[in-house]
């Protein structure tokens, strides 16, 4: 029998400590199990998630966007017809499609400096949230720099190596790809940046490439973001190469009530 | 193009990969088809095309694979010697000695006698430097999975820094307090919360968001303050890559184990930026910093470095030489070997369902590493973790982390409501781990579950303390912030 008036759980004491992180903490205990609300919230994140990872991404709606920025676009297919397919054939992921291959030659072929490239990825939200807002950013600061530019090629159900043809194609030394991250729990609309320099299709590998990732509300916001790709943009340009070679030197600010108990561990 | 059209040497003629089954002839040709053939079915050979087309082509296969003598393993190759320094590796640092007592046996006998009796834990350990990866995977893939349990629970293998890990009936737990953003006070929140819920022997580890060489040291010294201040019997990691590493220790940082993510072939590991020369360099560098403990025997605590592998990265890397990914696997555990690892971390279900498709392909995968890497003498942990893009959820979890844990696993992560907010996977929690440490009496490494004791976070059963408030190590840090 149980008392009535015993909980049933155990709290912990540290609830204030929620205020520096979107992690899953202090979510107390029953014996030494999760709550029921607890795992009962995990299961509804989960099944939020799941669902995200099929719903695809509005190319058309985005293009219009872009374009009322006055940037230009392409939008081109991976080998992966499905999103089934994508999921298990990550290689047809990183091809383009006979169409889109077609549609690549008929575009101007004058030596470009840099590509943007945005695939859905795992998550078509990030994309849907993130890459207007993002490249309306990156693409005035890549112009001030007077690098030419091909349209933003937007690719249906391609990986990060997609870009790699693409640069190829436009003859282009900096490839920026801005991709949907596969969807966290607290984080279905992740997006990552992935910058190579001098890419080239099959032979650039992931060793090859510099990562920006976590760009979302809650991690890294899109001034952050475009300073690390900036800087790596130019160092690339210094070094002649990216990858693990080039380190990102950057350094990051944290707002101030978070640096002032930075160390509340080590008060 | 079949291995022996390009290498007749290493081709034991004699062999023929062949047999007849229900009318059905089948010539596998070489010993790596062979082994891709009989591998039990997973999504990541049908993409590499090495995979079984069917249920009676794998069974055809594992029959012919039980016929095979473990010392053609020594003579037949999988990855040409002159072209992979990890086939080297296993070549040249073949211990014959240690093989003699199983050297008679063919794969299928291997087996039988991997279960019986006669192959004791101190036996176990006696031969694990005779064994090579191809032979430990090929035994594998002819077992179920209550073989892989039995004959992993019993090795052992205990390794050292500043506790001891992978003792009779105890499981670590790395804390793993991930952020975003990597700032210090969410990094100290998550921390804070696994080491208030008995979590952290194995290491404290965190991965960083970015390859930031400043980040990197922002953490380290932040784990170092907090490890020292606490007196905590832990070591810490900070899990960028091994250059990033040795930048750091010649910056001065307090770099306690090296981590490095290894793959089992040597265009694998190129496309990590890696070779063994450079994880040997990075080894060296923190020996140098003597960092671990004195233990009473008088020993340092010297396995300083923390590895992680998973089925599939070869192939992700499109660099998997024509071999099963559950073979490439178990190679990597001879780079690991190599080092002498504090922690190797099979993180199974991190790749994605392109490799392993559901909870039932992640289980075996998990079981099967586990078993592997044990048997190589090495200290398994495993990630039992998941994708959301994955055909897997918390069920399947629970299953691979109660059998990981019955079969004698090292360590298993812990991850706060097992969401991890910046790789974003789900692993295990706080909560699981003491779910499995209840159901099977295991507890942590000792000098840890002593510090666990002493401050009040455990009782003397090792069950959490019933308490009002926070145990008094930590109230004062908590008390001066602002609620």
């Amino acid at each position: 029998m149980s008392d009535s008036n015993e909980p049933t759980t155990t709290e912990d004491p540290w609830h204030n400590l929620k205020q520096f992180t979107p992690a899953r903490i202090a979510l107390g205990r029953a014996g030494m199990s999760l709550p029921t609300s607890a795992c009962l919230d995990f299961q509804l994140a989960h099944a939020l998630a799941r669902d995200a990872v099929n719903i695809p991404l509005d190319f058309a709606g985005l293009e219009q966007r872009l374009n009322v920025h006055g940037f230009q676009t392409l939008t081109l297919q991976t080998q992966a017809e499905n999103q089934s397919v994508y999921l298990q054939r990550p290689d047809l992921g990183r091809l383009l499609s006979a169409s889109s291959m077609a549609c690549l030659q008929h575009s101007a072929l004058i030596p470009f400096d840099a590509v943007v490239v945005v695939a859905d990825g795992l998550s078509s939200t990030a994309i849907e949230h993130h890459a207007e807002p993002f490249l309306s950013l990156l693409l005035p600061e890549l112009q001030r720099k007077d690098y030419r530019l091909p349209p933003v090629c937007l690719v249906k159900h391609g990986r990060v190596a997609i870009g790699d043809a693409i640069a190829e194609h436009y003859a282009a030394s900096l490839c920026i790809v801005l991709i949907g991250e596969r969807p966290g729990l607290s984080s279905p609309d992740s997006m990552g940046i992935y910058f190579t320099y001098q890419a080239r299709s099959g032979i650039s590998t992931d060793a090859d490439r510099n990562c920006i990732s976590n760009i979302h509300d809650n991690g890294l916001s899109y001034q952050q973001a475009l300073k690390k790709l900036l800087f790596l943009v130019d160092e690339a340009e210094k070094l002649q190469l990216s990858g693990i070679n080039l380190k990102d030197q950057t350094t990051d600010t944290a707002p101030n009530d978070l640096q002032k108990q930075a160390n509340f561990l080590l008060n | 193009m079949s291995c022996y059209l390009e290498h007749p040497e290493y081709l034991d003629k004699s062999l023929m990969y062949k047999t007849h089954i229900t009318h059905q002839a089948y010539d596998f040709k070489t010993l790596r088809n062979l082994m891709a053939k009989a591998t039990p079915s997973r999504s990541g050979d049908y993409l590499a095309g090495v995979g079984a087309v069917n249920n009676l082509e794998r069974v055809a296969a594992q029959w012919v694979l039980a016929d095979v003598p473990l010392k053609q393993f020594l003579n037949e190759a999988l990855v040409p010697y002159e072209q992979d320094e990890i086939t080297r590796l296993i070549i040249d640092e073949h211990d014959g000695s240690a093989f003699a007592a199983v050297s008679h046996l063919t794969v299928g006998d291997f087996r039988n006698w991997l279960l019986s009796e006669h192959a004791t834990t101190e036996i176990l350990t006696a031969i694990a430097s005779g064994l090579t990866p191809e032979m430990v995977a090929a035994v594998s893939k002819i077992m179920r999975i209550q073989d892989l349990i039995l004959v992993a629970k019993k090795c052992r293998v205990i390794t050292r820094f500043r506790n001891t890990i992978g003792l009779e009936n105890r499981l670590s737990t790395r804390l793993q307090p991930n952020h975003p953003t990597d700032s210090p006070a969410g990094v100290a929140a998550g921390l804070l919360d696994g080491l208030l819920y008995g979590c952290g022997d194995a290491v404290i580890g965190i991965n960083p968001a970015s390859d930031n060489i400043e980040a990197t040291l922002r953490l380290l010294h932040m784990l170092h303050d907090v490890i020292e201040r606490y007196q905590i019997p832990t070591q810490s990691c900070v899990l960028t890559h091994v250059t990033t590493t040795l930048k750091a220790i010649e910056q001065g940082a307090p770099v306690d184990l090296v981590f490095q993510s290894i793959a089992g072939t040597q265009k694998a590991n190129d496309s990590f930026g890696i070779n063994l020369d450079l994880l040997n360099e990075a080894r060296l560098a923190a020996l140098e910093l003597g960092r671990g403990s004195l233990f009473e025997n008088g020993t340092l605590g010297d396995n300083c470095m923390y590895f992680e592998t998973g089925q599939g990265s070869a192939l992700s890397a499109n660099a998997h030489q024509g071999l099963d990914q559950q073979t490439c696997e178990a190679r990597a555990y001879a780079v690991a070997r190599k080092f002498k690892p504090l922690l190797v971390n099979t993180v199974v279900g991190f790749i994605g369902p392109e490799y392993l498709y559901d909870g039932k392909q992640i289980i075996r995968a998990g079981l099967e590493d586990h078993f592997c890497g044990k048997l190589l003498g090495l200290p398994m942990g495993c990630d039992v973790c998941y994708t959301n893009h994955a055909e897997a959820d918390q069920d399947d979890m629970d299953m691979l982390l109660t059998q990981f844990a019955v079969a004698g696993g090292t360590f298993i992560m812990g991850v706060p409501g097992a969401d991890d907010v910046m790789l974003n996977y789900q692993s295990t929690s706080f909560h699981d781990a003491l779910y499995v440490r209840q159901v099977l009496g295991l507890r942590p490494a000792p000098e840890f579950e002593q510090w666990l004791q002493q401050h009040g976070i455990f009782n003397a059963e090792n069950q959490l303390q019933q308490r009002p408030d926070v145990p008094v190590l930590f109230k004062s840090s908590l008390q001066n912030l602002s609620e």
